[in-house]
């Protein structure tokens, strides 16, 4: 059983604008609700000289708080209007939810929306916004960059202060369990470097130095490059995850109030389990490549695999495996840092745990690729 | 007339894995009424709430919302119950990627063709009914304390002027002052808009002071009484926490 939909009509007395109302002032068909009563408030114009309103709810079968919003609001426009206006209502109960109503409205006041500035000045504040959350987070994070590396100085003056249980742990998870996914992907990049350096070559009849292309493009970039961004995204966000879950759940603050350095206890064996794990899965990642690279070849360039290993003995040096191989450990310590230091920003809620650990791989990425390119950049202006 | 009963469960049986929560349970919500609902821990208080309101597949049983079986409803007849309750979960349960106001103006938006100016002051509204101070509806919820946060959540719950009002333990982590207010403000709201409203708790000052009539689940089945009946009840669990240090303050005043 429907009750009877809410309805008003105006009527004009002698000096006074009689609304009646009835049915049910609820929140169920509002928005109709609205539209009536707003549409029966006349313009000033059509006032007439009246200087009284009245609302008659008598009629009202169903009053609801935004029934009660709306005979408010109403009220409000016609005192606009200049219109002295008094409500009447058929039930008690209704005469205390009005006044209810009226007491919440009263104390949130009149409200302004803020001022919207202009766009082009809302674009330049955001900008300016961002690169001082930038420049303000590059501090933070340098200054917990030294913070660590004291700590590393001191732990290595103290070797037994360090948690070797938790970097044996790391190590697993973030040096062994890696190695079929580092291994398939290194592979198969050694696949495609090959497979794209044959095509092109081939054009010059120098099919040969595809082992010179995959030898020095794996060795020196892309071996460590991959293995890094990988590890980034795979173990950099753990790091994140799971210090920034153990900030959310004071984790942090109760091992403080313990006595334990929450740095050295999270921070420093991850570091190191990171510095241990990335070079040995780069080396891997570099042999995984060449064995790409060597199928490759023997596939579509018929050269065997006695032929490519003594190509490749001539091809490159061990300068160029050496360029690549130490560029690990400080891709490592990036990762590392990045990863336990957002974590350590993740506060309160769990929605920043998520926010931290996107921000923690954007970052380690970034630095990784910036730091590689720096290197790239030095060595050929030192013509090494 | 609508029934006098706006809730009723009829042979509920709630169970995960082996263990039993709910046997043949039965219980009634009057119009109008504060029912309170109280068990030591594990006696599936949340459970019952969450199965009522649809979150949790029972395993057996019939439950009877606003005349409609949850279970048989169609399509439309569950959207529109939707429309007539109200849920306040622990924490508030705000969305926390929205301001307060935009959290009280989701359920609206959803369920009408409001206008956004209507919608933007109906929320305001919210806020002051609630007891919360204007500027509370452009911030986070994160910028909250937590008492705030449940009024907030309080005020989303009370968006489109739902019939019933669930309540999962309302006053849990409030100081006495704040949880005290609190137990007004539900009172309050529940008399100027007619509310009836289920009320799972562990607060036995909430309970003394906003119920009407207390449910208490025991042995997988509830007894339901006014405080004065269950004072007088001989089951133990029920004299213990009634009878109890805390339970005699309580009931003391």
């Amino acid at each position: 059983m429907a009750p009877e939909a809410g309805w008003i009509e105006g009527k004009h007395e002698r000096d006074t604008l009689v609304f009646n109302a009835g049915g049910a002032w609820s929140m169920r068909e509002l928005a109709r609700l609205v539209r009536e009563v707003r549409a029966a408030i006349p313009a000033r114009a059509a006032l007439g000289g009246r200087t009284r309103a009245r609302i008659d709810l008598a009629r009202v079968s169903i009053l609801d708080s935004s029934g009660a919003w709306l005979v408010a609001d109403t009220k409000r426009r016609l005192d606009a209007l200049g219109l002295a206006t008094e409500i009447v209502v058929g039930r008690a109960a209704d005469r205390a939810l009005l006044d209810r109503v009226d007491k919440a409205l009263k104390r949130i006041g009149t409200l302004t929306p803020p001022a919207k500035p202009h766009a082009l000045l809302a674009a330049l504040a955001n900008l300016g916004e961002i690169v001082i959350e930038g420049l303000k987070k590059g501090k933070e994070l340098l200054s917990f960059f030294g913070l660590s590396l004291v700590l590393i100085v001191r732990a290595t003056s103290m070797p037994w202060r360090i948690h070797f249980k938790a970097v044996i742990k790391h190590l697993e998870t973030t040096g062994l369990n890696a190695l079929p996914i580092v291994g398939l992907l290194n592979f198969l990049i050694g696949v495609v470097v090959a497979f794209i350096g044959a095509v092109q070559l081939k054009k010059f009849g120098a099919e040969i130095y595809t082992v010179d292309l995959v030898g020095v493009a794996v060795l020196r970039e892309l071996g460590v490059l991959i293995t890094a961004i990988l590890i980034a995204g795979r173990s950099g966000s753990a790091f994140t995850a799971q210090i920034g879950t153990m900030k959310v759940n004071q984790e942090i603050d109760a091992m403080q109030t313990i006595g334990l350095n929450p740095i050295e206890v999270l921070v420093l064996p991850r570091i190191l389990a990171m510095m241990i794990a990335l070079p040995l899965l780069t080396f891997y990642a570099d042999m995984m490549g060449i064995a790409g690279g060597a199928l490759m070849a023997m596939l579509s360039l018929d050269i065997s695999l006695t032929s490519f290993v003594r190509t490749l003995h001539e091809a490159v040096e061990l300068k160029t495996f050496l360029i690549g191989f130490l560029k690990a450990p400080f891709c490592a310590f990036i990762i590392a840092l990045v990863g336990c230091f957002e974590g350590l920003q993740v506060s309160g809620s769990a929605e920043s745990v998520g926010a931290r650990t996107t921000m923690s791989v954007v970052e380690s990425v970034f630095l990784v690729i910036v730091f590689d390119a720096f290197v790239a950049i030095s060595l050929s202006i030192l013509e090494i | 007339m609508e029934a006098a009963n706006v809730i009723e469960v009829r042979g509920l049986i709630n169970q995960f894995g082996l263990q039993r929560i709910h046997d043949n349970l039965d219980l009634d919500v009057h119009r109008g009424e504060v029912l309170g609902v109280v068990g030591g821990s594990g006696t599936g208080k949340s459970v019952l709430l969450r199965t009522i309101v649809g979150l949790n597949r029972r395993r057996a049983g019939r439950i009877t919302v606003l005349g409609i079986d949850t279970e048989k409803a169609s399509r439309t007849e569950a959207e529109s119950l939707l429309r007539r309750w109200g849920v306040l979960f622990q924490d508030g349960a705000l969305f926390s990627s929205l301001t307060v106001a935009e959290n009280i103006a989701v359920p609206l938006q959803e369920h009408t063709d409001l206008t956004k100016e209507v919608i933007h002051e109906i929320a305001y509204l919210k806020i002051g009914l609630v007891g919360l101070p204007a500027d509370a509806g452009a911030k986070y919820p994160s910028q909250l304390s937590g008492g705030m946060r449940k009024r907030a959540g309080l005020a989303r719950a009370l968006a489109l002027d739902p019939e019933i009002l669930f309540l999962d333990e309302p006053t849990a982590g409030l100081d006495p002052i704040g949880a005290a207010d609190f137990d007004m403000l539900i009172r309050d709201l529940q008399q100027s808009l007619a509310l009836t409203v289920f009320l799972v708790t562990h607060d036995l000052d909430t309970l003394v002071s906003t119920t009407d009539r207390i449910a208490v689940l025991i042995d997988k089945k509830c007894k339901v009484g006014t405080i004065h009946e269950l004072l007088r009840d001989e089951h133990p669990w029920i004299k213990e926490y009634f009878h109890g240090p805390r339970g005699r303050a309580a009931v003391k005043e």
